[in-house]
């Protein structure tokens, strides 16, 4: 076999597989007694989300800063290991951002504050603040978000954004598609898995482009029978089309405690960041 | 192409989520009335495929593999409504879940590429393949330059968007809030990717899905209808000609009446300068300090000139010399325009049908 096919393979194999980790991952950190953990999940999306958006409208690098270190602290109370996080998604950003960001430090247009040696390329002041504007915002706003997916299984996750007054049905269907991305992971692994276990010898670009669409092709066919063979198993249990999400929530005295505090920094950030 | 928080300001978050909010709702509707009770499953299932599609990886001509969207696909095999509601789901645990883009950007992302994407490889593979048998090869044409127009459609949208950040969102100091390169940088930076490689894995992943369904399950491709969910609706369409297009006609309108934010762009496009611009001291500046204060001629180009008399718009500058007002040029100016090319477009349309008569006359 080819390096190029073991490659493409395994890629997508590795993607797959690193998909479904993150879930376990987020299921196994959910169990742990930390602060986010004991939360309502409700409570964690309307604690949380206004952060975001309040790390987006701030003005002020020293508020972002300020919400990047609230986001680190709740991290910690919350038992999420911060090597997990670096790795996840301080680096993450900040290879993707901070490469974004960068030419920013030369283009936009100045006081220059720092010539490079060699190149002489000049950093200039407004160029600085607008990169670190950008990167501070991107791995503030990922870190609270990311502090929601890890320390809430995946489903109550979905089922909480009735609190946004999505209506149920789209709850629904959100749960529904959760659960099924996992089968279609599983067996789009499966597929790749079937096939490397057969490959001998070597496949041109061509071979290999064909492969790919013909297994997006399979799972496709594949997608739309198991809708068909999902309906019908519904119907078998007496579905007429309407929906129902249980309520299990409840929430206590510590989810408004921590509800109230969040949204004191909430308000206080939105203050003095505008 | 996933946007992240951080890029856009909440006003332009917020003005795309209300872009998407009509089309999230016409859609939902429309399927809803073609699925009635086999809405929540299909949609759910769908859903799913859309998301692992997304982490196929493709491998490219040249050794280079690349990820794609799977929009072409997606519009061509389910219809453009169930296409732009599964992607939105996918989008939106793609977002709380695995950080593919922002929370507050997940509706830019949506409108970029659910709604714009499906809507135009919608709109390319029902003209490029007209009235052509399901096994034709143009068919699978067709569907790969859905996904490539579809894919670079997205990535204009997203590169505006960006670009639009620094000329109205700054700090008191004047450095960009938000993404810090305007359009002259924002455009071709995110369209050289995507003319080439991301639209190229798009392209192969589109025609080669229908080419595979083509040849082992065309009922999933003669139903993008009823495998789908627009099929009876696109069949029906096909019948009736315009008659499905509604829709389409309000959302054109509307742009159309949203053109005159044209106005709002201050300065020249890079490369657009008249010859006129050359003479003016203070344009001169601008051209120099956007063109890395390279230095201009110091008269007007003399082939710049030449050639910039041979043809006069009728419309120069989107704004008719008959019109006094300039918000009303630009409107009429998008009215003209669209019309010219949905007349080319009907003129291509009806002569691949007379073409192609004979072919669906077949059983």
């Amino acid at each position: 076999m080819s390096g190029e096919a073991r490659g493409i393979i395994e890629r997508s194999l590795s993607s797959f597989v690193v998909t479904l980790q993150r879930s376990f991952d987020a299921e196994e950190l959910a169990k742990k007694k930390g602060l986010l953990q004991r939360l309502d999940p409700r409570v964690k999306i309307i604690a949380i989300m206004p952060l975001i958006v309040i790390a987006a409208l701030a003005r002020q690098l020293q508020v972002i800063g300020a919400l990047f270190a609230i986001a680190v602290a709740t991290a910690l109370l919350s038992k999420v290991p911060l090597g997990m996080l670096a790795k996840r998604v301080w680096l993450a950003v900040l290879t993707f951002t901070g490469l974004i960001s960068l030419p920013a430090l030369f283009l936009t247009p100045g006081r220059a504050i720092y010539s490079l040696p060699f190149l002489g390329w000049t950093v200039t002041g407004p160029g600085l603040r607008a990169a670190a504007y950008l990167t501070m915002r991107a791995e503030t706003a990922a870190t609270f978000s990311i502090l929601v997916a890890l320390c809430t299984p995946w489903n109550n996750v979905l089922k909480a954004l009735r609190v946004l007054r999505l209506p149920t049905v789209v709850v629904v269907i959100l749960g529904m598609t959760y659960r099924y991305i996992f089968l279609l992971l599983r067996t789009a692994h499966d597929m790749f898995e079937s096939r490397k276990s057969r490959m001998v010898g070597q496949l041109e670009g061509r071979e290999l482009r064909r492969m790919a669409t013909a297994s997006a092709g399979v799972l496709m066919s594949k997608t739309l029978q198991l809708g068909g063979d999902v309906y019908l198993a519904m119907r078998s249990r007496g579905f007429g089309g309407e929906v129902y999400v249980l309520d299990e929530f409840q929430t206590g005295w510590f989810d408004w405690v921590v509800l109230a505090l969040f949204t004191g920094i909430g308000v206080l950030a939105f203050w003095f960041g505008r | 192409m996933h946007i992240p928080d951080g890029y856009l300001s909440p006003s332009t978050c917020a003005v795309l989520y209300g872009a998407a909010v009509p089309f999230w709702y016409a859609a939902f509707a429309r399927v809803k009335r073609l699925l009635h009770t086999r809405l929540v499953p299909r949609l759910a299932v769908t859903a799913a495929f859309c998301f692992v599609i997304m982490m196929f990886n493709v491998p490219l001509p040249g050794g280079t593999t690349g990820h794609t969207v799977g929009v072409g696909a997606a519009a061509v095999v389910l219809g453009p409504w169930a296409s732009m509601l599964s992607l939105s789901i996918a989008l939106l645990i793609q977002a709380l879940f695995f950080g593919d883009g922002g929370i507050t950007t997940l509706g830019a992302n949506c409108f970029n590429m659910a709604i714009v994407g499906s809507l135009v490889a919608h709109l390319v593979y029902r003209v490029v393949a007209g009235r052509t048998a399901l096994p034709s090869s143009r068919q699978v044409m067709a569907a790969g330059l859905a996904g490539y127009a579809a894919i670079n459609a997205s990535a204009l949208f997203v590169a505006c968007e960006l670009g639009i950040q620094p000329l109205f969102f700054k700090d008191a100091g004047g450095s960009p809030l938000y993404a810090p390169y305007s359009l002259e940088v924002a455009i071709p930076a995110m369209m050289v990717g995507h003319l080439t490689f991301a639209g190229l894995a798009e392209l192969i992943v589109s025609s080669g899905v229908v080419a595979y369904l083509q040849r082992t399950d065309p009922s999933l491709l003669s139903h993008s209808s009823s495998g789908g969910t627009d099929g009876a609706r696109r069949q029906s369409a096909s019948r009736s000609g315009w008659g499905s297009t509604g829709p389409l006609w309000i959302r054109l309108a509307l742009l159309m009446l949203l053109t005159p934010l044209g106005i709002l762009a201050a300065g020249t496009a890079w490369g657009e300068w008249s010859a006129r611009d050359f003479s003016s001291p203070e344009l001169r500046q601008k051209i120099a300090s956007a063109s890395g204060n390279v230095a201009l001629p110091l008269r007007q180009p003399e082939g710049l000139v030449r050639l910039s008399s041979v043809w006069s718009a009728p419309f120069p500058q989107y704004a008719p010399t008959f019109v006094r007002r300039p918000l009303f040029g630009y409107v009429l100016s998008a009215v003209f325009g669209s019309g010219l090319i949905l007349g080319v477009f009907c003129l291509i349309g009806r002569f691949s049908a007379t073409g192609n008569g004979a072919t669906r006359a077949s059983p």
